[in-house]
């Protein structure tokens, strides 16, 4: 028996409280994981325990609380190292999210760097998130930004990057996997390639973790940012891998309590790694919550959820090829649980609304990622994304509403 | 289903596919450009006035059906209307579909009754308002120049 036969979706369902809903009188199909995914019963009540019995500020306290809570936010830390296969736990480096992990190496790694003519170099296909703290940066240095072009079939076109990477070339900083496209990027090539020029790279990888197995030491990352809600987990939680002989030579990016050993109004120690970034109370239950979905995750096993969702992928990029006047935005050869599309007929906001009346919860919009629209010359477009719980009926479902709103339009 | 039915009325999928004044107007007295960022509509609002009136009204760009329909019906309506009637008429139209307060100064909506399902559907509201407001930032251009002149 393979994974893929062993696999029992109705069981994790069943993990899934919100997964029994109805909306619109209709039972939910939620594919917009890539947005937010939902939660397991585990996480929700990872986090109710705490507050239920177990929660108290953490670092601080010696009463046995502060000690407890302490040790359940360590041991999240703990987890996520062994998720992503990271050397150390104090590589780990809690954050509120992708969006703040990546700022964190633009103000903190970048900015003390680069000077005027130094490069960063991204792509056509990032996430605005992984745009915008590096021109911000730019702004504040004067180095300049430089992007990747990608291909009609969304792939980026690695010819040009090895033209564009040279010696002015400070940093690399590129999604794993795009979020309008669906395109896994062969980040490990593009990692050897930056560092045969001793360039760091800095991998978005807010939606890779939920659907590829990580490997932080394999790859040669220098920086891996994720998200927490992404990956089953809460909002407000992320994570900044960053190798540990980099993340020490930098400066803290806030200042406050907990990110010092000492201070004094003539000089501050900074604290060791990982607390030198975490100032402040952090997200005592966001890190906990998140330690629950990784435990989740590894207990079914990432390889065979991707199997899963590759099945599905397939599935619906089959059905969906058939819709007369539908295209696939994004028909990379590698792609990892998401289908972008768009209608002749129909405008993606008015699919929104239509599938919503189905019960069907999809994504419509630029994604954050108006270079990509703008590339495809489209203004928008629909987003079906698929998480570890979805089935091959909901793609029939996502189908047969596709086809009602063409008939309604047409 | 049946919100659904009073959302897309046969008037409102009519307008999206058979677009009426759907072009550029060259040196128009007033334009105005839109955008609803959360879902990419963009349109255009090209307007001349004649004494007062509105002498040619037309629009251009992309948007969703609600936001298309609202913009070609919107451009019917206004028409050899004054100013002051134009106004009134957003203003009563803006109402309808955002405000459950009662306003008796409101006019009559006439066709553009059609598009008050939208108010069910509190995310799609500023598809219908989009063209309006751009209308308004066109009209407002010009009474700028005009009173600073
Ligand atoms: C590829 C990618 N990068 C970054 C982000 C930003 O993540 P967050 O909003 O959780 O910080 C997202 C979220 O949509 C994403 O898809
Ligand atoms: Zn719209």
């Amino acid at each position: 028996m393979n994974n893929v036969a062993q696999y029992d979706v109705e069981s994790i369902r069943n993990d899934f409280p919100i997964l029994g809903e109805k909306i619109h009188g209709r039972p939910l199909v939620y594919l917009d994981n890539a947005a937010s995914s939902q939660h397991p019963a585990q996480v929700i009540n990872a986090i109710k325990e705490l507050y239920e019995s177990g929660y108290s500020n953490i670092h601080r306290g010696v009463h046995q609380l502060s000690q407890d809570a302490t040790k359940a936010y360590e041991n999240a830390r703990a987890t996520v190292r062994g998720f992503i296969h990271a050397d150390c736990i104090h590589e780990i480096v809690f954050t509120s999210g992708t969006t703040e992990s990546i700022n964190l190496v633009a103000q903190s790694y970048a900015r003390p760097l680069l000077k005027k003519g130094d490069e960063i170099l991204i792509t056509h296909m990032e996430h605005h998130s992984n745009i915008v703290p590096w021109q911000m940066v730019c702004e504040q240095t004067g180095a300049e930004l430089k992007v990747v072009p990608i291909s009609d079939r969304g792939e980026l076109e690695l010819d040009c990057f090895s033209e564009l990477l040279c010696e002015r070339t400070k940093l690399v900083a590129v999604g794993h996997v795009s979020n309008a496209l669906g395109t896994v990027n062969p980040i490990k090539r593009i990692i050897d390639m930056a560092h045969a020029l001793n360039v760091p790279v800095l991998v978005d990888g807010a939606q890779a973790v939920p659907h590829i197995p990580v490997n932080v030491q394999d790859l040669d990352c220098d920086f891996y940012a994720f998200s927490g809600h992404k990956l089953y987990g809460p909002t407000g939680i992320g994570v900044l891998y960053g190798k540990e002989n980099i993340l020490s030579k930098m400066p803290p990016y806030k200042g406050g309590g907990d990110m010092i050993l000492s201070v004094s109004f003539e000089k501050t120690e900074y604290n060791a790694l990982p607390y030198k970034f975490e100032a402040g109370t952090p997200n005592i239950a966001g890190a906990i919550g998140l330690g629950a979905a990784i435990e989740y995750v590894q207990n079914i096993g990432l390889g065979a959820i991707a199997a899963h969702e590759h099945g599905l992928l397939e599935y619906a990029t089959s059905k969906l090829r058939q819709i007369d006047g539908l295209r696939i935005i994004g028909e990379a050869e590698q792609k990892a649980g998401l289908v972008s599309f768009v209608l002749d007929q129909v405008h993606p906001h008015d699919i929104g609304t239509m599938l919503d009346m189905e019960g069907v919860a999809i994504r419509t919009g630029h994604h954050c990622a108006q270079p990509v629209m703008e590339y495809f010359k489209v203004p928008a477009t629909a987003r079906a994304s698929f998480a570890m719980y979805n089935t091959f009926e909901e793609i029939d479902v996502l189908a047969e509403s596709i086809n009602k709103t063409i008939g309604m339009f047409s | 289903m049946d919100n659904l039915r009073e959302l897309y009325q046969e008037v409102i999928l009519d307008h999206n596919k058979n677009k009426r004044n759907y072009r550029k107007i060259d040196n128009p007295d007033g334009f105005a450009h839109g955008v609803n960022p959360l879902c990419g509509d963009q349109i255009d609002v090209y307007l001349n006035l004649r004494d007062g009136v509105v002498a040619d009204v037309s629009f251009d760009g992309h948007g969703c059906a609600i936001c298309t329909s609202s913009a070609s019906m919107m451009t019917v309506a206004l028409k050899g209307k004054t100013e002051a009637d134009a106004q009134a008429l957003f203003e009563s139209f803006h109402h309808a579909l955002t405000d459950d307060e009662p306003h008796p100064e409101d006019v009559p909506l006439g066709k553009l009754n059609v598009l008050t399902g939208v108010k069910e559907f509190p995310v799609r509201v500023k598809c219908a308002t989009l063209a309006w407001h751009t209308f308004d930032a066109a009209l407002k251009k010009i009474q700028g120049e005009i009173s600073t002149e």
